[in-house]
């Protein structure tokens, strides 16, 4: 991967780099690696705002490897509380670890941290910024379960302009020539940097306000939550949180092959009786974390484990790290 | 009438320093903001202000004694006034002409107008501008300025 080996937005992952991450995801699912494949390797964890399952499902990938996980631990007994910058914490945390992952509040955090570290840094997500981890296990399973990822119609509905999954989503997209309907309120839309790469890139984009103008051209539906705090006024809320929550019924206008997705929490946008449905992938979604984050941290950590693990495991019968 | 005649009419010539022509009219406040210049430092500063200009209808002229403005200064200046030309003045003649190009990045001139952006956070870092066709981006959280730039002019 360019970029130093960072992974900070999925605008810089090219369709090459996606392609090789996901590979590497099926390999990883269809024959789990070696236990000691990345024995002794630290994953740094640097979570400036709570996110359980982000932190757990980078936990879980970097043990399934080999390795192990230092967690900062929670926010507010950090040194972040006590004024020290990020760019000297994730300087310090890089001496702990062999590779970063950074969740922050702030929007470009993880360019700027990138620019302070030689290990590998990967953004978890940067306020209303960008999630790029979480896009490639977005389209690990769009792959898995529509039919691959050439031309595909999706449908990105909910709270599109704070919405970091949808950003870094609808820039990956492009790269495959999806063609993309974004469904939100008026007041949600794509925001303007957003606007301006989709078209730079020249994708097939269409805004609507209802899902009923496109829901039966779909092969793809992911829906995200709209936030209760991005309205000033609980009525308000109520009436768009409302119109842009889908159900059983409403899945009936839709192929049957459409899948649905979500990032997860959702709160009440997709109905439960929808889970039972053939078109529900929310939770499989959610459990290919795992293998997409361990494929690629395989790949980010393989670029150094060459020579210093062989160093390191001089006296096994390995020596290499593979 | 002439640009030759406009100059020699409107602005005395200036012995050593920086004449900016070519601005678009009205805009001659927002160089001198760029350049720091609002009264309180000591350069001798002439500004003429909507002066009929054959390629512009009217311009504005800034010119300054004693101070070659720097290449960042240029490039900072091309993103309001994309037609101005620069003349560095030596002992009454032009000594170097130049046409402004906007530059593609501008780092440590404007400031991120994104309160949730992390070059507002008080981190060490400089903030660092895409220039766009029509507008700057930050290339930090990507917001994206094209109106008032010289609001958040940070020099
Ligand atoms: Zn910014």
């Amino acid at each position: 991967m360019d970029d130093r080996d960072h992974v900070i937005t999925a605008k810089n992952l090219s369709r090459a780099d996606i392609e090789t991450v996901l590979d590497r995801a099926a390999a990883i699912e269809r024959d789990p690696p070696d236990r000691d494949r990345h024995a002794g390797r630290l994953l740094g964890l640097c979570f400036f705002e709570p996110s359980t399952r982000t932190r757990m499902s980078f936990e879980a990938a970097i043990k399934r490897l080999g390795g192990d996980a230092l967690d900062m631990g929670p926010v507010d007994s950090s040194s972040a509380t006590k004024g020290e910058s990020l760019a000297d914490t994730v300087r310090v945390i890089e001496g702990y670890a062999d590779a970063l992952v950074l969740r922050h509040p702030s929007e470009g955090a993880a360019t700027m941290a990138s620019e302070f570290v030689d290990v590998p840094l990967l953004n978890a997500g940067d306020g209303a910024g960008q999630h790029p981890t979480q896009t490639l296990l977005d389209l690990y399973t769009m792959r898995e379960n529509a039919g691959g990822l050439a031309d595909l119609t999706v449908g990105i509905m909910g709270d599109l302009k704070y919405g970091r999954t949808v950003h870094s989503l609808a820039y990956a997209l492009t790269k495959f020539d999806a063609s993309q309907h974004f469904v939100s309120p008026e007041s949600l839309r794509l925001p303007r940097s957003v606007r301006y790469d989709l078209h730079e890139a020249g994708a097939q984009v269409r805004e609507h306000d209802d899902l009923d103008e496109v829901l039966s051209e779909l092969d793809v539906l992911y829906v995200t939550r709209i936030q209760r705090e991005r309205f000033p006024d609980e009525n308000e809320y109520r009436a768009v949180a409302g119109e842009y929550r889908i159900d059983a019924e409403t899945l009936e206008r839709a192929r049957d092959e459409c899948i649905v997705m979500h990032p997860l929490p959702r709160v009440d946008e997709i109905a439960p009786a929808v889970d039972a449905t053939e078109h529900a992938h929310y939770f499989e979604q959610a459990h290919n974390g795992v293998p997409v984050r361990m494929a690629l941290l395989d790949l980010l950590l393989d670029d150094t484990d060459g020579e210093e693990a062989a160093d390191a495991t001089d006296d096994s019968a390995n020596g290499g790290s593979r | 009438m002439s640009e030759r005649d406009d100059h020699e009419l409107r602005i005395s010539k200036i012995q050593d320093g920086t004449v900016i022509d070519h601005i678009a009219g009205g805009h001659a406040p927002d160089v001198l903001a760029i350049l720091g210049i609002d009264g309180s430092t000591d350069e001798v500063v002439s500004v003429g202000m909507n002066v009929p200009s054959d390629r512009l209808g009217h311009k504005d002229v800034v010119k300054i004694e004693g101070r070659e403005l720097s290449q960042d200064e240029v490039d900072v200046i091309s993103l309001i006034a994309p037609a101005a030309s620069i003349n560095i003045i030596r002992e009454y003649g032009v000594a170097e002409k130049h046409r402004v190009e906007r530059p593609a990045v501008v780092e440590g001139v404007l400031s991120c107008p994104n309160h949730d952006c992390i070059t507002t956070d008080g981190e060490p870092v400089t903030s660092r501008f895409e220039v766009l066709d029509d507008g700057v981006r930050c290339a930090y959280c990507e917001t994206i300025l094209r109106e008032n730039l010289t609001e958040h002019i940070s020099v």
